[in-house]
């Protein structure tokens, strides 16, 4: 794209930082920085050589001025309960658009839990808060964290108590109400679990409208020493938007961090978490499920950088690919010199509808220490016709047949959603999306 | 029942030929039939011909069932219509519930055929009896269809199936291979307690070992994509003391 054109896009997202309220001085002036550093890089193009990049064209980006959406409360709860997995046992702090609700909000107050504003916070917290955000996440070298940072409003600050093991999940339901469209969001939320908590974190992005939107949420997770906490992503776009998600986590020593996702509908999405294991016996897990259509296009940049002796990770992703849409799953390990007995596995299965869906798959191990145990594996196949037979010699219908092959192979991912209500509310996306997917007439 | 013509059959976009090639059956209601023959000599094909397997394509012949040919059924509404394999090696299925998969089964017939699905308590209360029956171990059943059990167990798993199905046609492909003693008694009764004036069975076999426990009233002896001789349960006895030598002679001077 030549200068002219670059100076245009950066100008929409230029008159929104003018007009963002920097909170905190400490926070304004991080502000400043992001927005410098997201102007010097701008939105990355997909080359050769541009490894992370590679395969995900963000072109449709650069075509349009996304202006960051307007505070909006006007939401029911009976809307909200209708649109997005809901129970009325968990703590569920509601995000809509820009800024966080906690009117449409519930059961926020809990004895081992603060969940509050992070912009506000990082004024009235500034001791919790500046050590942590961008340390976790940092805005160097990449332009959506950068821009998330110079540009969200409230933002989420949750934190767990040293020694609490939360026995609801904490809900975090992010919601783009409906109404025009090239808007922008930038969802932005910390979670603080300190010392020997447990924790489930569960995040919700969801979609209300039909036009073509932009979200670019981070989450930061700092755990501490032993802190175990289970992270739920599930991200449903619209076929129009673009969804670009950034998760991050540093682990101390012995602390768990098992983060699930389940991604379907943008146009662009992509989900990238990685989780550093910076002392002994840390342990990640990454597993996901992505499914696409259409002209969608899932990308999956799932790393984990082993630093210290007895870690584990565990990276296992599996995919429905379905018309004309692509997906990545790029996986990365590194184990550094040191990191010895360090167990690493990755995985990536995918399941192709139709001719037209395309999947670059590349799980990669990089090790510097000579005591490890690692392994990787990726699959792209079709349904499988004697599966399809043995079902049908039964009296099940060829449509029910691929239904129940389909929902079988995503099951093992769906089955980790842990609260119930979250995988019953799954299950029954799939009931909705399987059926509606294009296989070109294979099935 | 079943009365199949000078059927021919060959794989799909292969080049080695025909393998079933011009075999001719009719089971009355009611029989059990048994067809024995050394590995390689079509009796799997054809079982898996008559479910109506996609990798199969009858180049000539005829199959009908109930006066009416199949060729163009697809493989559901074969089973609507009572027909069921057996497989010998049953697939493997992850994330499909044993459950799920033969309550949407029976669903499928009953809904086929006019009638009235059975409600969720009356299907587990049949599902529950009739895994009792077949003796799998309920704790299996929770798993993925198939998916790590043992050879065994498939074929209790079958068993199970044709015992909630009720077809009027069975196709037992092998059922016996790999089968211990126990396994091989689930499996005869299974059958023997089926057995009734209007349902038939077919037990495809390589040895005599089942037709022990489930006496045949007609035995076919298969070779090279025939059935090359029929009898009664003597047959049986023969290939058991002598092996198929004299079958494979004859019919290879008979061809020849």
């Amino acid at each position: 794209m030549t200068t002219a054109e670059r100076t245009k896009t950066i100008e929409s997202y230029a008159a929104d930082f003018s007009k963002t309220d920097g909170g905190a001085a400490w926070l304004a002036d991080l502000r400043k920085k992001a927005w410098a550093e997201f102007e010097k890089l701008g939105f990355p193009t997909a080359r050769r050589g541009n490894e992370l990049w590679k395969y995900t064209d963000l072109r449709r980006l650069d075509a349009r001025a996304f202006v960051r959406g307007e505070a909006e409360t006007a939401l029911s709860g009976e809307e909200l309960r209708k649109a997005a997995p809901w129970s009325d046992e968990w703590h569920t702090a509601v995000v809509i658009n820009v800024r966080f609700a906690p009117e449409a909000s519930h059961n926020l107050t809990a004895s081992d839990i603060a969940i509050s504003d992070l912009a506000e916070a990082a004024g009235t917290q500034q001791s919790t808060v500046e050590p942590v955000l961008t340390e976790i996440a940092p805005f160097e070298d990449n332009p959506f964290v950068a821009l998330n940072t110079a540009l969200f409003e409230t933002g989420l600050l949750i934190n767990v108590n040293s020694g609490a093991e939360l026995e609801q999940p904490v809900h975090i339901l992010h919601v783009v109400t409906d109404g025009p469209e090239n808007r922008a969001f930038y969802p932005r939320t910390l979670v603080i679990a300190e010392p020997g908590s447990s924790a489930t974190i569960v995040e919700t992005f969801i979609n209300l409208s039909e036009g073509s939107q932009l979200t670019v949420p981070v989450l930061e997770v700092s755990l501490g020493e032993g802190a175990n906490v289970r992270h739920f992503r599930v991200q449903l776009e619209n076929e129009h938007s673009i969804h670009i998600g950034t998760t991050r986590t540093e682990q101390p020593a012995d602390a768990v961090f098992e983060s699930t996702t389940f991604a379907t509908g943008p146009a662009i999405g992509r989900n990238d978490v990685h989780t550093n294991l910076a002392e002994e016996g840390a342990e990640t897990t990454l597993h996901g499920l992505y499914i696409t259509d259409g002209d969608s296009h899932q990308d999956n940049e799932i790393s984990t950088t082993h630093q210290k002796p007895h870690g584990t990770s565990h990276q296992f992703y599996k995919g429905i690919l379905a018309g004309k849409s692509r997906a990545v799953f790029s996986g990365k390990v590194l184990v550094q010199p040191g990191a010895m007995k360090t167990v690493a596995e990755q995985k990536d299965l995918n399941l192709l509808l139709s001719h037209g869906a395309e999947i670059d798959t590349k799980p990669s191990l990089e090790i510097y220490a000579d005591d490890v145990k690692c392994a990787h594996g990726a699959t792209a196949g079709h349904v499988d016709q004697s599966m399809l037979f043995y079902l049908m010699s039964r009296g099940v219908s060829r449509e029910e047949a691929a239904m129940m092959l389909v929902t079988g192979f995503a099951s093992e991912i769906v089955d980790e959603f842990e609260p119930e209500p979250l995988r019953d509310f799954l299950y029954a996306k799939l009931e909705q999306i399987i059926p509606a997917l294009d296989s070109e007439g294979i099935l | 029942m079943l009365e199949v013509t000078n059927l021919h059959a060959s794989v799909v976009d292969a080049e080695d030929g025909e393998i079933l090639k011009g075999l001719d059956l009719k089971v009355e209601p009611g029989q059990v039939h048994a067809i024995m023959g050394p590995n390689g000599s079509g009796k799997s094909t054809f079982a898996n011909v008559l479910a109506g397997r996609l990798d199969y394509e009858v180049t000539d012949g005829d199959i009908e069932f109930d006066g009416e040919s199949i060729l163009e059924m697809p493989s559901d509404e074969r089973a609507h219509n009572g027909i069921f394999l057996a497989f010998q090696y049953p697939a493997e299925i992850p994330g499909v519930r044993p459950w799920q998969f033969l309550k949407a089964a029976l669903d499928a017939k009953h809904e086929a055929n006019g009638e009235d699905k059975l409600s969720v308590r009356e299907f587990s209360k049949l599902y529950d009896s009739k895994v009792a029956e077949v003796k799998i171990n309920p704790d299996l059943m929770k798993r993925s269809l198939n998916e790590g059990f043992s050879g065994g167990e498939k074929k209790r798993n079958e068993m199970l199936q044709l015992a909630v199905l009720q077809p009027r046609l069975a196709v037992l492909d092998e059922t016996d291979s790999g089968l211990d003693v126990d396994a091989m008694r689930v499996v005869a009764d299974a059958v023997n307690a089926l057995r009734s004036p209007d349902r038939s069975f077919i037990l495809v076999t390589h040895y005599n070992r089942l037709l022990h426990h489930i006496t045949p009233d007609i035995v076919h002896i298969m070779a090279d994509g025939r059935l090359v001789e029929t009898g009664g349960p003597e047959l049986a006895e023969e290939v058991e003391r002598d092996g198929y030598k004299r079958f494979l002679e004859e019919h290879a001077v008979a061809t020849s």
